[in-house]
This record gives structure tokens, sequence and C-alpha cells, in this order.
């Protein structure tokens, strides 16, 4: 407890923070693109994915409550630390100009920031279905054939082009969080050294580029009538 | 060449400070930055006003005492210091903002010039070989290979000068940290107290009230002793060693 | 003839002086030690090294520096290296060797004993910089690695990159950064000395200026150690910080410690050359520029072709004609003075015609532009940065440049100087270059000083000295306090039209033309004469703006050149009266049939020390002989 004090108490410590619960996160977006991706192997085979995953609530809700977790700890850490950033140059430059910053770095708030309201919008479009009344079962006066039905929900809700723009807009920003996010990891655990120096950038955009495209490919799909 | 030059003038810390425009004018190619502002300043003196404060010393790039924004890049276009900065690099008629480094924990002292005194407070906290005089063994006893040697020279050749923080848009000192964890670290001499000085060091600079860093790399593409951001990782690497050897 | 100038050189053998020494001096307790309080001004290799370690020892040490951190002092810019004698190459290098060779190379004017202890020591200076983890350069094995210098057939100089000054002062720094942490020192930033209070004829304490409040104030100790550095700046232009000045010493020579050899200035052959009038400051080029460059000038008066179309044919590689066997590599002084003669002569180059060319085209015909890259790239990028021109392309213009003052306030063996309890270390003190100083040696004196004598020999007046010391109640105090004030009111009550820093270049300019590397009784007449009527001027015309209670560079400068102009003066009085010529004094009338300085040791074999009369009064010459024990006095020959 005395070395969690110490840690959160020092800048360097509240990056360790973000740093961890980040890779928990970054973890949870492959998963859960790993399970997305499903939905090109037909409806009967990502239906009985949603099915298993919800055969046993004690574990889902253990993950969630972690995911939960991290979110906050991730969250409330970035706060922080942007507070005490903040607070380290109260008189700003006139003029501001950048050298070398990355878009990607310049834009963690943001990106950040989009990338929650995304997710918050998420739950609700198709873990709570409160946006759309077609996302219930036939019998409740929706469109799905059980409530396990993942494949329809999908493709009713991915055949509206403003919101699967929204989708591959907000996809893409959180691609653009995490390509800065990977390559800080590792100056975070100070695991960079000069050959790393010159492919963890490197390696930290290619997974973010492979996460959107596989998340982008979703809508886009359907959109384009590759999934019917 | 004729110049406009928009400077900050504050009187001291606790009045406000602003923009000034200024005409420099008849400024020879030649002439390097710091003289530009005598020339401007011996201009200002002869109309009765006070000149521009600003902070310089060895003109040679390697005291570390200049430390100007120029155009929104402290030390300016240049790879250099600010004293090392020359007129050529701008064009004819062009338009210069100039302004001191920018961090809270660098508090303004008058016009251009800040007060830097948080970077020695950080090395007293550590920054140092406990060494006494005249009890040290012969110099060529300690074998250090030349690769080990080379690379605490890179860091150590740290000037000082503050503009990591200057630049950093966090205004984050870590590069400087970094320098000399990493400088003091990589050598045999400094084995013994290693964690010790990092722990010291790192408290010091939260304490003193700079940022932390978020990689933007603005530190290192303004230092002029070409510090890599490399010794901010080896730093993040002898914190978290040092904190878990000392707690657990 | 009044002042008491006894050396207090230790008995004995040479060799065997110091350690005797060493063993005679007072010691002082442990515990008495922290009842004593020293201030030491300036915090550059000397001042660094010696608040350390005094801090170290026990002392109650309050520091003071006028840069805004004790890492900024001009020791920062040394670029080549230090020397010890080591023998780390087997070739034959000893304590003797490098004694002698600084000797030699001081041409016959430093004390014996002062300059066999700076070389005994020297040795002890390298291993405690790597104990504080200075990163000189090694080679492969892990061995330190040595180079070269002028003056010397061994290798014996121990470096870090081109930044050995750097490495070495921010280890004294950290050195120092340790006893701030400890609480054995105090250190001010920011803080400028402007006078010495001596209490009934011993230097008790110093009156400040704070730089950002203007605050003055009074500190008491048991006694002062100043290590405040050169005058350079004497000649505005010089490869100098533009903050180093003169006023601590000067005003310490003006309270009665005795000024030794101000005439012994070092001019530095390889400096970038004056691009134009608004030039503040000179910037060197590494000496080692001279082992692949060939230095030239046209034959014929004003040729103004660019260098690429003057045939070889007419080109006068004068350092080669004049000295076949050493040629591009003379040492600094005679190198220096050439290329004046041949600037005289209107054949210099550039504009103005203050320069001459440092050629490296047949060294890249004969090694290849990646070879001169790899040895000198850095210092190519730089004089890039600087002039514009790529020197790969064409040749460098270089000309010589004010770098280094051996002339200081005198110091017996203990570094004390003729008022008792002030101290006097690095290049502030005038005791170990003779009238020359070789390459990397200054950082080996500042070091020595610091480090390795002051702390030994601090003790030889204080353990007589306990329970002495004033408090800032006493009237010299109050007394010195309001002569600061009185003169900083009279520099803010001139209100004249002109600018200080046009009364310095002005002075500069006059010191370096009647001054500068070579004098005569001529030009050194002219310089007395026209030195008082510029000081006048200052006074009743000089622009002086703003208020004393805040950050004021105008008024820092103000006090500085003040100064500066009274000291020129001094200066030109002692290059008046030294009727020889030797190492960085070069009087025109005392010159070989070939143009070689011409040592007068019958009448001058000995340390000019001055003595400040008052305003009106001409100071008084007095003499310290130098007393040759063991060296036999010769003739510098580089033909």
């Amino acid at each position: 407890m005395n070395l969690l004090l110490k840690f959160w108490s020092s800048s360097i410590g509240k990056k360790w923070l973000v740093a961890l619960t980040g890779l928990a996160l970054l973890g949870f977006v492959m998963a859960h693109l790993a399970g997305n991706l499903q939905m090109f192997a037909g409806a009967a085979k990502i239906n009985a994915y949603a099915e298993f995953l919800h055969a046993n609530e004690k574990p889902l809700w253990v993950a969630r409550l972690g995911l939960i977790a991290c979110f906050l700890g991730h969250i409330i850490a970035t706060l922080t630390l942007v507070r005490m950033n903040r607070a380290a140059r109260p008189q700003a430059y006139v003029l501001n100009r950048h050298v070398q910053a990355k878009i990607s770095t310049r834009t963690m708030a943001l990106s950040g920031l989009t990338v929650l309201s995304f997710i918050v919008f998420h739950l609700l479009h198709y873990t709570l279905r409160v946006t759309d009344p077609r996302f219930r079962t036939v019998a409740e006066g929706g469109q799905l054939e059980s409530v396990f039905d993942v494949y329809r929900m999908v493709l009713l809700g991915f055949q509206n082009p403003l919101l699967s723009g929204f989708y591959i807009l907000s996809v893409a920003l959180l691609a653009l969080h995490l390509s800065h996010g990977i390559s800080s990891v590792f100056q975070t655990f100070g695991l960079e050294s000069k050959r790393s120096a010159l492919w963890m950038p490197k390696a930290g955009r290619f997974l973010s580029l492979l996460i959107f495209i596989g998340y982008a490919s979703i809508p886009a799909a359907v959109l384009l009538g590759f999934l019917k | 060449m004729n110049l406009h030059l928009k400077v900050w003038r504050q009187k001291n810390a606790e009045t406000k400070g602003h923009l000034v425009d200024y005409e420099a004018r008849n400024i020879p190619e030649d002439c390097s930055f710091l003289e530009m502002l005598d020339l401007v300043n011996e201009d200002l003196l002869s109309r009765g006003d006070e000149p521009i404060a600003f902070d310089h010393d060895c003109r040679e790039g390697i005291c570390g005492m200049c430390s100007l924004t120029i155009n929104g890049i402290p030390h300016g276009p240049s790879e250099t210091t600010t004293c090392q900065l020359y007129m050529r690099k701008f064009k004819d008629g062009a338009t210069i903002y100039i302004e001191p480094f920018r961090a809270s924990a660098f508090p303004p002292l008058r016009d251009l010039t800040v007060n830097r005194s948080a970077f020695d407070r950080i090395q007293q906290a550590g920054g140092f070989i406990s060494a006494r005089v005249g009890a040290a063994q012969d110099g060529n006893s300690i074998l250090i290979p030349k690769t080990e040697a080379d690379r605490a020279m890179e860091a150590a050749a740290c000037i000082g000068c503050g503009a990591c923080a200057a630049a950093c848009p966090n205004a984050s000192a870590m590069l400087f940290v970094g320098a000399k964890v990493t400088h003091l670290g990589s050598l045999p001499q400094g084995q013994p107290e290693r964690e010790r000085r990092v722990l010291a060091m790192v408290k010091k600079m939260d304490e003193e009230g700079f940022g932390n860093c978020s990689n933007y790399l603005e530190c290192e593409a303004v230092c002029p002793a070409e510090i890599p951001v490399a010794v901010i990782g080896q730093m993040n690497r002898d914190y978290s060693v040092a904190l878990l050897k000392d707690n657990l | 003839m009044s002042l008491n100038l006894d050396p207090k050189i230790p008995s004995g053998p040479l060799e065997q002086k110091w350690e005797r020494h060493k063993f005679e001096s007072k010691l002082i307790s442990p515990a008495n030690k922290r009842k004593f309080e020293v201030i030491v001004v300036g915090t550059g290799l000397a001042g660094a090294s010696a608040a350390a370690t005094l801090g170290e020892l026990g002392y109650k040490v309050t520091a003071f520096c006028f840069q805004d951190s004790p890492r900024r002092a001009h020791s920062i810019a040394a670029q080549g290296g230090i020397n010890a004698a080591k023998n780390y190459q087997n070739d034959g290098d000893s304590v003797h060797r490098l004694f002698y060779d600084t000797i030699k190379g001081g041409d016959f004017r430093a004390r014996e004993a002062n300059v066999h202890r700076l070389a005994e020591v020297s040795v002890s200076i390298i291993d405690h910089c790597v104990a504080l983890g200075v990163p000189f350069a090694r080679e492969y094995g892990g061995l330190l690695d040595n180079r070269s210098f002028g003056g010397a057939q061994v290798s014996r100089t121990f470096y870090a990159r081109g930044q050995t000054g750097q490495q070495l002062l921010l280890g004294a720094y950290s050195a120092l950064n340790r006893q701030i942490a400890a609480g054995t020192v105090e250190m001010h930033s920011r803080i400028e000395m402007l006078d010495l209070v001596l209490v009934d004829g011993h230097a008790k304490g110093i009156v400040t200026r704070n730089m950002v409040t203007g605050e003055i104030k009074s500190w008491a100790a048991d006694c002062v150690v100043m290590a405040t550095g050169g005058y350079g700046n004497v000649f505005y232009l010089s490869t100098n910080a533009k903050g180093s000045n003169v006023t601590a010493t000067y005003r310490a020579y003006k309270r009665g410690a005795a000024f030794a050899n101000p005439c012994y200035t070092q001019i530095h052959p390889t400096c970038i050359p004056v691009a134009g009038e608004q030039q503040a400051k000179l910037t060197l080029m590494s000496e080692s520029l001279r082992n692949d460059g060939r230095v030239w000038v046209p034959k014929k008066k004003g040729d103004t072709r660019p260098a690429s179309q003057i045939p070889d044919a007419e080109r006068d590689y004068y350092l080669e004609r004049k000295y076949p066997s050493f040629g591009n590599l003379a040492p600094r002084d005679i190198s220096s003075r050439s290329a004046k003669e041949v600037c005289d002569e209107g054949r210099g180059v550039g504009p103005g015609g203050l320069g001459v060319y440092l050629d490296f085209a047949d060294s890249i015909k004969r090694l290849g532009e990646p070879k001169i890259r790899e040895r000198y790239g850095n210092l190519f990028e730089m004089y890039h940065q600087i002039t514009g021109e790529n020197a790969y392309q064409m040749p460098m213009r270089i000309f010589p440049a004010v770098h280094y003052t051996m002339g200081g306030l005198w110091v017996d063996y203990n570094l004390m100087s003729n008022l008792p309890g002030l101290f006097v270390l690095g290049e502030a003190n005038f005791s170990d270059h003779g009238a020359n100083r070789l390459g990397a040696s200054a950082l080996m004196q500042g070091l020595a000083d610091g480090y390795f004598v002051i702390p030994y020999t601090i003790g030889n007046y204080l353990a007589p000295e306990g329970g002495k010391r004033p408090t800032t109640d006493h009237p010299a105090f109050k007394q010195t306090e309001a002569d600061v004030r009185a003169q900083i009111n009279r520099f803010l009550s001139i209100k004249g039209k002109r600018s200080v820093e046009s009364f310095h270049r002005e002075l500069g300019l006059l010191m370096w033309d009647y001054c500068g590397m070579a004098r005569s009784e001529k030009s050194l007449t002219r310089a007395l004469n026209r030195i008082p009527a510029l000081r006048q001027e200052f006074w009743e015309n000089a622009n002086v703006p703003g208020n004393n209670e805040s950050l004021n560079q105008s008024l820092e400068r103000a006090g500085r050149v003040a100064d500066f102009l009274e000291f020129g003066e001094l200066m030109c009085l002692d290059a008046l009266k030294r009727n020889e010529s030797c190492g960085g004094h070069f009087r025109e009338e005392y010159q070989t049939p070939e143009g070689e300085a011409q040592r007068d040791d019958e009448h001058f074999a000995h340390v000019a020390a001055w003595e400040y009369q008052g305003e009106k009064t001409p100071p008084i010459r007095n003499v310290e002989p130098l007393v040759y024990e063991t060296v036999k006095l010769a003739t510098r020959s580089y033909k």
C-alpha cells in the first residue's frame, strides 16, 4: 500500500498507472475486435459467441468491473497529470509553435475525450440497446430473433450511413490515441533503448492501423453490402 | 536588414507583462541574434528608454545562460543556443516574436530574464557523486569501456539552459533530470548512489512544479546539446527500479 | 618599496617544499573548523572547488556568483583539456617535466615553488575528477585517453570531447551542490561583489549588490577567498564571457591588495575574425586546426581577389617561411604576432583587412574531405554557423584574440595576498603561468588551487585568528557600504548621452591598438594620455538609465566599465615599465634581429606588484625578485 501511495505521489508513478490501465484497455480493445470480426464468419458463429459470453454472468461481471476500474484509473490519473501540466505553465506563449510533436501526441486529450463519448454512445447503442427500438426481440416488438441475435442487430445499426460514419471516425480517433499510447508505454516503463526507439513508434502506429482497419471493416462491409 | 520585433516587456515578477513593438533597422546579416538585441538596446538608450533585459554570458553556446523563445521556439530556428543564432537565418522585413522561457518553475525576473534556480535545487537534491577530496584512487584503476564513457558524455553534455522545459507543452524538466541521472548512472563511480539519486531528483523535480512527460519530444528537438530523449526512459526505469527496491 | 612581498616559499629542496609545507601548516581541529566562516567569491573551477572542499572540511562557507547559477562561470567554455603529469602514455612525462615545461612556457617569469606544486597536485586532480564522475575520454580498453598540446613533447592532456572545461566545472559544481545540500555551503547567485571590507588591515568581509532587487548588503567572515577570473574584457572584444570583469580584483586592489604583472595577456591566434562594428564577442577555434591547416596571406598589398583566384606563387605562407621547423604549429604568442605583422602591412584578408587564411585545401586533397570532416567537423560547423562560409570549399579566415590574462592579484605560497585574510585563486591571481600560459594549464591551475592548495594553506591564516571575526555592525562595513552606495548613485546621476557599452568599446579598441599584441613606449604613452580623458568623459556623459532597486543591466555594466577604465591605465603603466619582451608581453623596442622577444633577465626577472595610492597619485611599483634555484634561464626558440 505504501508502495502504491509512493507511486501515486510521483509524476512518474502516475504515468505508470496511465500506462498499465492503458495496456489493459488495449487488451480489451483487441479481444473485442477478435470477437467482432466473427461477423465475417456468419450469423451463427457470432451469435453463438454472444451467447457464450453471457452463459456465465459472474466472470462477465468481474471482467466488466475490471474494465470499469481500468477506465476510471486511466481517466483519473490522466486528468491529474493534465492538471499538473497546466499548472506548470501558467503564462502561455503568445506565439506557440511546435518543432516535431506529432499530431497524435498533441491531440491525446481530444482523441481521449471523443473516444470516451463514443464509448458511452456505443454502450447505449449496442449493449443497453436504448437508442434503437428495432434492437428488441420480435416478441417485444423489435426485429431480432433472440436477445443474442447480434448479427442482425449490427446489420440494422450500420445500415445507417451517418451512424457508420460516426463509428468509423471514432475508431480512427481511437487508433490515433493508441498509436501514441503504445509507444509511450515503452518510455514510461523505461523499456526503450537506442534500437527500440527506432521501431517502437512504428510498431505503435502499425498496431493501431490494424485495429482501425479491423473495426472499420465491419460498418464498411455493411454499407458496401458485403454483409447482409 | 530591417525587422519588426515583438518583445516581451515586464517590469518584474509582480507586474504583468506584454508584447511591445520595436523596429530593428539596418541590422547586418552577419550579426548574431543577441548582437541585434544589443543594437536595439543602444537605440532604446539613445531615445531615453530603458533597454531590454535579457540573460547571456559566454556567447559561444556553452554556458547555458541565454534563454529566449524566438517565434514560439526556445533558442529559435537554429539547432544551437540563442547566442549562436545569426540574423542570416531571418528574412528582411520579417516579424520576430521574442518571449522569455516560460514555466511556473522559471518565475520571471524582468523582461526576458527568468529565474532558473529550480534546476540548481534539483541538482542539489542528488545530482552528484559523494567523493571526498583526497580520497580518490588512481583514475585508471576504474576501467570504463569507451562506449560507456561516450554514453555518459553524451548525457553529461547538458548545458542546463532550460530550453527543454521551456519547449515542452507540459513544461516538463525530464530531459534535464534524465540527462544527469543517465550521466552519473552509466558510470561505475555513480552506482553506489544511483537509486538514492534518482528518487531524490525526481521528487525535487515534482516539488518544483515542472510538468511530466507526454512524449511530445519537443525537448529533444530544441536541445542545443543534443541530449536524446532516451535519457527520460532511462530515468523512468531507474526510478521504478529504485522505488520497488526501496519498498519491497 | 612599501609593501612586504614575502612569498613565504618553504625551505628545502624544490621537490620537498610542498610536502614539508603541508606538514608545517597549522591545523584546525574538526570541531573548531565549524567556528570559522569563509566567503568565496566566484564559482568557476577555482571558486567552486574551493567552496566545496572547504565546506567538506567543515568550514562554514558562503559563496557568491553574479551569474544565475554557479554552473555558468566561464571556466565552462574551455575546450581543449587539462594537463597532468600522469605519464600514462609511458612517454617520459614526470612532475619535473610538467614543471619545467610550464616554467619555460611562461618565459621564466613564474615562481618556481608554486609551479612545482602545481605539477605535483596535477596528478591528484585527475583522480578526483574521475571519482566525481567527469566523463573523460577513454580508450577501448577502458583506460584514460590523452592528447598532446602546444609547448610539450609528451602526451599529457586529458579531455572530454571538446568540452573539457564544461565537464570539469560541472564536476566541481556537483561537489558544490553536495555541500549546499549538506548545509555547509550557502550559495548566493545573481549577487555581485562590489567591495572588500578591511578591519584592522585584514580582509574580513565583502559588500555585495543583489542584481535582482538592488539590495546592498554586507557579509562578514573570518577570511575572504576570491576566485573571480581574469580581466581580458578590458579589450572589450575577447574570448571571455560578456560578464567577465575586473571589478572584484580591482576593488580589492584599491583597498590595498597588490596587482601583479597586469601587462601579461595571452592572445590566442585562431579566433574567428571580427565581422562588423556591432560584434560583442570573439569565438575561439581550437588550436588543433593548425595541425592540418596552412596559414597564408596574399603577397600583394590590398589584394581583394577571392582566395581561390590567387595562384600559389602569389601567396605568402608566412609561418612556414619564418619558422621552417615549427611552421604552422609555432607557439601562440609567435603566431599571433606574425598575423598582426602581415595585417599591419596591409595584406590581411576579409572585411577590414583583419584576418589571415587558414587553408585546408592541401589537406583535403591529401586526406580527403571525409577525414577532415571526421577530425574537425564540429569546428567547421561552428565556423559556418557564425560566418555563413563553408570552409571545405574556401579557406577559413582567422585572427588573434585576447584569451587569458596571466597577471592578477599578488599572492604568496599560501595563495594569500599582501592583505592578510584575502586569498586569491585561479585566473584572478598571478602565480603560476609567468608571462605566458601553456594550453590546458588553466583548468589545471584552477582546480589545483581550489581542491588541493587552499584547503591546506587557509589554516595558516585562520588558526591564529580564532574568534576575531567582526560583525557587519563594525564601522568598516558601514563605511564600505556607504562608499558602494555613493558610487551607484553617482552612476545613476550622470544622466549623460552616451551608452556605457560605447565607452567600453572605445577603451577596448584603444587597449588593443596600443597595449595589444605588440606594445611600444610610444603607443603606451599615447594610451596613458587618452585613457584618463575617456574616463573623464565617462563620468560626465555616460547614460545609465533606471534605478538601483531593480534588475538593471546598464547599471551592472557601468560599474564594471568604470573599473576597466581605471584598470586599463594600470595595465599600460605596467607594460611601459617592463622594458623587455617576455611571453605575452612584446615590446617592439626589445626584440632580436629576427623579430623575436628579447628578455632582460638581469633587470626584469621579477614580479611587478602595483600598489594603489589613491585617485590622484600614481601607483607604486613594488618588486618581488624571482629566485631560480633549480632551473637555468634560457632563450625560447622555435626556429
